[in-house]
């Protein structure tokens, strides 16, 4: 592979990586997300801070680890806190409001609410998922959350089988009216496009897509529809930060191979 | 006072068919898997299960048939099983009851237990499912002297906007009858050190009735004294310890030894098919007398490649494709 291919997971992960701001406080699940945060350090927020659900705080990420409990999330931390600590850091409205949180769910809905228990009936379901884990204290928490979901059409549905996390619930301040802390979802980062949320009514729109991908293919991959007529095209990975992904961030492909 | 024993004493003389139980860990680290299979060997049955995060512990006790009610934020094994297998398998074909709640969720419930309060507030899950949808019914919590009659409850902030919060939730607390959980080093009376994310380890055992501590060194109660900041579980919450070296195997125990990528690896593929799982059960487990002969077994000369380095708690250049 030349520097200037790329896979779409590694789009995915810059395109996060890129929206991390200096100063943020990035919340990491397993995954693509740990290597986004990773790369985020070395592009665009060199004081960004990763931290892990399970209570590590600015982790020194020598090796990728495979869980949010992995040993390798524990080395040479600024504290090394538990799943209380880590929680309240997201939950208190000083520190929360510095949080990006990078989740990713079975389905999404067009108000960014996340399925990642069931599909099916909640008491018999067809298929069966593991669960919220943080992923509901994040998404009630945090100033804003960052989607990651694979672009097929029975991902994004206009319902999801079980709300899991809350996005922005129906709509305009239905989420301020239930009592969660301002902020919510913020970008979805798929394998083909980027989408955001409108400013009032908090509906998804189609932001832009990747070098090369078509709008009505994105669009044929979603259950509901979106606004497309603000679309602009992503600008593809540079070398540079396809060189961090690969040889700073996962050398070994443990996540992106 | 003296409180070591066997593994197989402190499981035999706390653990009973029925009993609401913990487990402590995180995924694929620091579970006392050594206790779950000794719990597995004994064929327990009918256990309530409380759970955070706590991975490959809680997969192989629902594998083995022990649960029979389960109260969990997350069932996963990070990259080795997105979602746990068995626990899957067992939601899907309706063998376990299960009552979902959120990671922060559940660390609440177990720090209102360890605190001696009913409940305790979050902001966490307003608006969501986690509230709406009960898998436990109000026939099964009225029935159950040990459950709340809600899963949750949702109030207006009493304290008219304070912090901003129109509404909280109120999480129930957690007593459980026995929790377990593995430590890096404890004496003989049952002062335990956990080194590395203590996760929510120590709530939950002061949310117990009864806590079993295995440890990988017992030590010298002078040697815990030396540095007594480091400690976390005080002796009088600890009803028995177990000295287990590989206790946490095959999940990780920092600073003394990684995940096994292999057997995890493994594991997912046997967990799948129900001739190669129940054959897991009966040869790597029942079969084994033993937690260091289960380790002869599944791991063999694999155990010394997991062995962390002193420098970083982990074991460098582990192959984990």
């Amino acid at each position: 592979m030349t520097a200037m291919e790329y896979t779409p997971k590694e789009m995915m992960t810059i395109a996060a990586a890129r929206t991390i701001r200096n100063r943020d406080i990035v919340f990491c699940g397993t995954g693509i997300s740990m290597i986004a945060a990773m790369a985020a350090k070395h592009i665009s927020a060199p004081e960004s801070i990763i931290f892990f659900e399970t209570g590590a705080i600015d982790s020194h990420l020598e090796e990728v680890p495979l869980a949010v409990a992995d040993p390798r999330v524990m080395y040479r931390t600024a504290v090394n806190g538990s799943l209380l600590d880590a929680f309240a850091t997201m939950q208190n409205r000083t520190t929360g409001k510095r949080v990006v949180g990078i989740l990713g769910a079975a389905q999404i809905d067009p108000y960014g609410n996340l399925n990642s228990t069931v599909i099916g009936d909640y008491t018999t379901p067809r298929v069966r998922f593991s669960g919220s884990g943080g992923a509901a204290d994040v998404a009630s928490f945090v100033s804003r959350t960052i989607i990651f979901m694979q672009h097929e059409k029975r991902k994004f549905v206009p319902q999801v089988d079980y709300v899991t996390s809350p996005g922005w619930l129906s709509g305009g301040d239905a989420r301020r009216k239930a009592g969660l802390c301002e902020g919510g979802p913020y970008l979805v980062i798929t394998n083909m496009a980027i989408m955001g949320f409108d400013d009032t009514e908090h509906r998804m729109f189609l932001k832009a897509v990747y070098p090369g991908i078509q709008v009505a293919d994105v669009v044929k991959n979603m259950g509901f529809d979106v606004d497309v007529a603000r679309v602009e095209t992503v600008p593809p990975p540079s070398a540079k930060e396809l060189h961090i992904l690969r040889t700073i961030c996962d050398p070994q492909k443990l996540i992106l191979g | 006072m003296n409180k070591t024993m066997t593994l197989a004493d402190a499981v035999d003389r706390y653990i009973e068919d029925g009993c609401h139980l913990s487990i402590g860990g995180f995924t694929i680290n620091r579970n006392p898997m050594a206790a779950v299979y000794e719990i597995i060997r004994q064929g327990r049955r009918n256990l309530h299960l409380y759970a955070h995060s706590n991975g490959q512990g809680v997969d192989e006790l629902v594998g083995a048939g022990s649960i029979a009610k389960l109260e969990i934020a997350y069932g996963g094994s990070g990259r080795f099983a997105s979602t746990c297998i068995r626990f899957k398998k067992a939601v899907q074909e309706g063998t376990i009851a299960v009552e979902d709640y959120s990671n922060y969720q559940m660390s609440l419930r177990f720090l209102a237990g360890a605190m001696g309060v009913p409940f305790l507030p979050t902001r966490s899950g307003l608006g969501t499912d986690l509230i709406a949808r009960w898998g436990f019914s109000p026939s099964m919590r009225t029935g159950d002297p040990k459950l709340p009659d809600q899963k949750l409850c949702v109030i207006d902030n009493p304290f008219k906007g304070h912090t901003d919060a129109r509404k909280v939730v109120l999480v129930p607390a957690i007593h459980t009858d026995v929790t377990i959980i593995h430590v890096q080093k404890a004496d003989c009376h049952g002062t335990a050190r956990i080194k590395g994310l203590p996760f929510v380890d120590v709530e939950q055992a002061k949310a117990a009735t009864h806590l079993i501590v295995t440890c990988e060194e017992l030590v010298e109660p002078e040697e815990l004294r030396d540095n007594p900041d480091l400690n976390q579980i005080p002796p009088f919450i600890v009803d028995a310890v177990v000295h287990v070296p590989h206790g946490a195997y095959p999940t990780a125990c920092y600073g003394h030894y990684d995940y096994d990528p292999v057997f995890l690896k493994q594991y997912a593929g046997l967990a799948r098919n129900e001739t190669a799982y129940r054959a897991y059960l009966d040869r790597h487990i029942r079969a084994s007398a033993s937690h260091a002969e289960f380790l002869q077994e599944a791991a063999g000369d694999r155990l010394a490649t997991l062995k962390a380095d002193p420098s970083t708690g982990y074991a460098r250049d582990l192959d984990r494709r």
